[in-house]
């Protein structure tokens, strides 16, 4: 049987990696081979997942020096020579081995607004939003996020710029700033401007590029940019 | 500096990038058209001196590169160095300002 050299990152910032041996077999996903280690050579590597279908992000992890979603990613389409280097996210503090500390990008996430501000009350009547509307078109293209971190963790300018607000924080911004039935947009715009916010993106494109959903979080950052540059020249920001 | 500060800055290093390439290409095109024509510096200075046309086309050239390069270089020097605050306005202020010098007395050299 063929066999798979496997570096997994031990301990926290200053740790190493250390080597396993890990039995190749069909199908097997980055997910697979992390959980043959724990369960059958070392018990004590920590790592997080829950649905193993793609659809809670909580796998994320580092493959060969690339953020990917592990659970739906295939050894055979990653493991060059059968040996693969599995290591946390980049851009966040390690928790222990595998385990990013997640707690900074999802306080982004509400530092950018992203929570819902409803105009109505439950008393008020379903609002009403036509599929093949222009927000609600914008909406679709965007809304797909599972927040396993992958685009933060490939973002260059999240590494140079720790205020950086990062992509996943400012899709969610821009789902929600399309969404006819929020009422903070104009709160919302001013939170993700500026030098922390969506004026410090550079379009280099990794999250496009990386995000394991096909999403575009350069596309929603370049409207998030259009929509605060107008309000700032019609002085509502 | 202020959010809305920061968001007119980006604005106008997108305008001023508009400018810079269209003047980029005129300025491309018209070097080669002189080379290839064999022009002489006197010939070259007896078009451009007096040329309201001329002047106030490199004039645009030096406003949108001294708006431009500042404002590309605070992002570069605020994402590499960590230098953030008044202290890095001033300097880039500065920069905008002997940019602005320097270039509208090369084109004063070449319009008097």
């Amino acid at each position: 049987m063929t066999t798979l050299r496997v570096k997994v990152w031990r301990g926290a910032e200053n740790g190493r990696f250390q080597e396993f041996e890990v039995p190749r077999l069909e199908s097997q996903t980055v997910l697979d081979v992390v959980t043959h280690i724990q369960r059958s050579l070392d018990p004590t590597l920590s790592y997080r997942f829950a649905c193993r279908v793609g659809m809670c992000g909580s796998c994320a992890m580092t493959v060969n020096g690339r953020a990917r979603w592990t659970c739906r990613t295939h050894v055979a389409n990653v493991a060059a020579d059968n040996s693969l280097e599995i290591a946390p996210l980049a851009n966040l503090p390690v928790v222990k081995d595998l385990v990013a500390d997640m707690t900074l990008f999802f306080d982004k996430w509400a530092k950018a607004r992203g929570k819902f501000h409803p105009t109505k009350t439950r008393r008020d009547g379903f609002a009403r939003v036509a599929p093949d509307s222009a927000e609600r078109l914008l909406v679709d293209a965007a809304i797909e996020c599972i927040g396993c971190s992958v685009c933060y963790s490939s973002c260059d300018v999240v590494a140079w710029n720790p205020d950086y607000l990062g992509p996943a924080a400012l899709n969610r911004a821009w789902t929600l700033h399309n969404d006819v039935r929020d009422g903070a947009r104009r709160e919302r715009l001013a939170a993700v401007a500026g030098d922390a916010g969506c004026h410090a993106c550079h379009t280099h494109m990794s999250c496009s590029e990386r995000c394991p959903k096909q999403l575009a979080p350069t596309a929603s950052i370049a409207g998030l940019k259009r929509a605060t540059a107008a309000a700032a020249l019609k002085g509502e920001l | 500096m202020n959010t809305r500060s920061q968001i007119l800055l980006w604005a106008a290093q997108r305008a001023s990038a508009v400018v810079l390439a269209l003047c980029v290409l005129v300025h491309l095109v018209t070097v080669i058209y002189a080379v290839r024509s064999g022009l002489s510096a006197a010939e070259i200075l007896g078009r451009t001196r007096g040329n309201l046309a001329w002047g106030g086309f490199y004039a645009l050239f030096v406003a949108a590169l001294a708006v431009h390069a500042p404002i590309g270089l605070r992002n570069a020097l605020s994402e590499h160095l960590r230098w953030r605050g008044w202290t890095l306005e001033a300097a880039m202020l500065l920069l905008a300002g002997v940019l602005l010098v320097l270039g509208l007395r090369a084109v004063w050299a070449v319009f008097a």
